[in-house]
């Protein structure tokens, strides 16, 4: 199989702060709003070079998405930051009315999200929000794996006119995309090709699916991993034919397996080419205070739990 | 010096869009919508500068949102009747395949909507965004707000509020409808909010009062006075009393005609105290 190298472990939300950066210099339409947690969501560096167009809102999470939403009257590109928690539960009417209903350009930049979030514990620690963004008719839901993928989301989406929910997270994790990758929204990432088994993984897990890979591969198993950084739209298409090629599938992510990106495979998947899948998610629960590695452990959402979860499959076709 | 008996006129065909609107399809919202005549009629006839060749980013023009939705009947009234779109398309209000929904939205493309309302207490939030724009864009116009007085139970309110004044939106002026009514009563049952012009004082804003905001001389003068207030530093707000029903007899004075259409009798009685001025739809 295809090997990738960790070129050093980053955090993704300073893939964020990273490509709002080059935003600031390259887009004076590009405006960021800030909930109190400008240092976390690595913004700083936005607001120092751009005072006029960083705004700190104060912890008001409500006021902040109608005032992105407003913002886009007069052209203006609004990229609205605090963690996933607050970007979209606490203020799910919000984005459904005045963004998502309103067709607003706002894109709601999401960090901390899921267990790896850690020691703060399940109140921050939101694994519902890909089903809760995912659910609104027009928004587009991305989540980055790594640092030069979370930066190349950052400018893709300025570029794209329509509401966006980006999300990434807190803990430092493997860098190993392409730094000058064109990030293509919408558009699944094949990082090696196999014939036994697909895995297909967002956000932190997809380093996993490839440290998974290597190890079924030392187990005689072929797999095929695609990092699917666009939740929707959902390439569709390349999840078909890896599937129709391997007969079955493991889906990975940092989130409830409920309403998550396993149940968007699931139905292409039994709209198309039903097929044999196993989720490698929460399984309706909170989660709770530890570690990240910890955390992930617990609640199966590493290499191991996904290499587990491909020789089931694979057993079931 | 405004043309008064134009005004007047314009106001009395606005009542019976309104009423027309909602009994056709024996929903929607008059009550507050009625009390709102004047407020709207001064917006879009006498004070904003505006262009019903309609542009979403509104460069160069006074720009208004209106946060409690659910009078949208009075709304779509007075866009139509002020070159928006065809008055004729009022005759599609909430029914299938309209661009006049229920409450308004962005969604459908109707020129003069610039955000979806509806759930309540979002509006200020979004006024406050566009002001910020136009400061950005070193536009000079105004932005400009309407309110339920109901409405500013809703929290989110009271963080746009604080921004704003915090921040200095100082051109911002904000309307709030006191009609003293709610769906389930008065707002001095359901929910008291105290003083209201010394909450907004409290917060930093510039306030002042239209004691009779059913008298369009008086609402002219009042947003005038507003007008005047602005760029000095602080939003403004203006505490405008109406009565809700207003122009109607059997419907001012209560908060039964909230969300209740007229039947055709009712209708009847209530078209003849407003003339017909403009030609009906």
């Amino acid at each position: 199989m295809k090997k990738y190298t960790n070129t050093g472990n980053k955090d993704t939300r300073s893939g964020f702060g990273a490509g709002l950066t080059e935003l600031g210099k390259t887009n004076e339409n590009v405006v960021a709003l800030c909930a109190d947690l400008t240092g976390s969501l690595k913004m700083d560096d936005f607001k120092n070079n751009h005072p006029e167009r960083f705004f700190q809102i104060g912890i008001a999470e409500a006021n902040m998405i109608g005032i992105a939403a407003g913002m886009t009257i007069g052209g203006k590109i609004p990229f609205t930051g605090t963690f996933a928690n607050f970007s979209t539960g606490r203020v799910y009417d919000q984005i459904r009315q005045s963004v998502a209903y309103s067709d607003k350009n706002v894109k709601i930049c999401a960090s901390h999200a899921g267990v790896t979030l850690g020691e703060d514990g399940a109140t921050h620690q939101i694994l519902e929000d890909l089903g809760l963004m995912k659910m609104l008719p027009g928004m587009t839901v991305i989540n980055t794996c790594d640092f030069n993928q979370t930066k190349a989301a950052t400018l893709a989406i300025a570029d794209h006119e329509g509401p966006v929910y980006l999300r990434f997270g807190r803990p430092k994790v493997a860098n190993f995309t392409a730094e000058d990758q064109n990030f293509e929204i919408g558009k699944a990432v094949v990082l090696s090709e196999g014939n036994d088994v697909t895995i297909i993984a967002t956000g932190h897990l997809v380093w996993e699916a490839l440290q998974a890979a290597e190890q079924l591969e030392a187990k005689g198993i072929s797999a095929e991993v695609i990092n699917i950084h666009t939740i929707k739209p959902l390439d569709e298409e390349a999840i078909l034919t890896s599937v129709k090629k391997t007969g079955c599938v493991v889906t990975a992510e940092e989130h409830n397996f409920l309403g998550g990106l396993g149940e968007s495979v699931a139905r292409t998947l039994s709209m198309n080419h039903p097929a044999p899948q196993e989720f490698v998610a929460t399984m309706d629960t909170f989660g709770e205070s530890g570690t990240p590695e910890q955390l992930m452990a617990k609640y199966g959402l590493n290499a191991e739990a996904i290499v587990n979860a491909a020789e089931k499959v694979k057993n079931r076709k | 010096m405004p043309n008064t008996q134009q005004l007047e006129e314009f106001i009395s065909q606005v009542r019976r869009d309104i009423l027309r609107q909602v009994h056709k399809v024996n929903s929607g919202h008059p009550g507050g919508s009625l009390g709102c005549a004047e407020f709207f009629t001064a917006l879009y006839q006498e004070i904003m500068e505006h262009n019903s060749n309609f542009n979403m980013h509104g460069e160069g023009e006074d720009l208004f949102f209106l946060s409690n939705g659910h009078i949208s009947p009075v709304f779509y009234s007075v866009l139509a009747r002020s070159g928006y779109f065809p008055v004729e398309e009022l005759s599609t209000f909430r029914l299938i395949d309209s661009r006049l929904q229920g409450h308004p939205t962005t969604h459908e493309g109707l020129p003069g909507v610039r955000i979806a309302s509806g759930s309540l207490g979002q509006g200020m939030s979004v006024a406050i965004g566009a002001a910020l724009s136009k400061k950005l864009n070193k536009d000079s116009r105004l932005v400009y707000t309407l309110h339920g007085d109901g409405e500013l139970q809703e929290g989110q309110n009271w963080e746009a509020i604080m921004y704003a004044a915090g921040n200095k939106v100082d051109n911002l002026i904000s309307t709030i409808d006191l009609n003293g009514q709610q769906i389930d009563g008065s707002t001095e049952n359901v929910l008291p909010m105290g003083d209201l012009k010394a909450k907004f004082e409290a917060f930093g804003w510039e306030v002042l009062e239209i004691a009779e905001g059913n008298n369009i001389l008086k609402v002219i003068e009042g947003l005038n006075e507003a007008k005047s207030r602005t760029g000095k530093g602080k939003p403004v707000c203006i505490l405008m009393t109406t009565e809700m029903g207003h122009g109607v007899d059997f419907m001012m004075y209560s908060h039964k005609w909230h969300g209740v259409a007229p039947n055709d009798e009712q209708l009847e009685t209530a078209l003849a105290q407003n003339p017909e001025t403009l030609g009906d739809y």
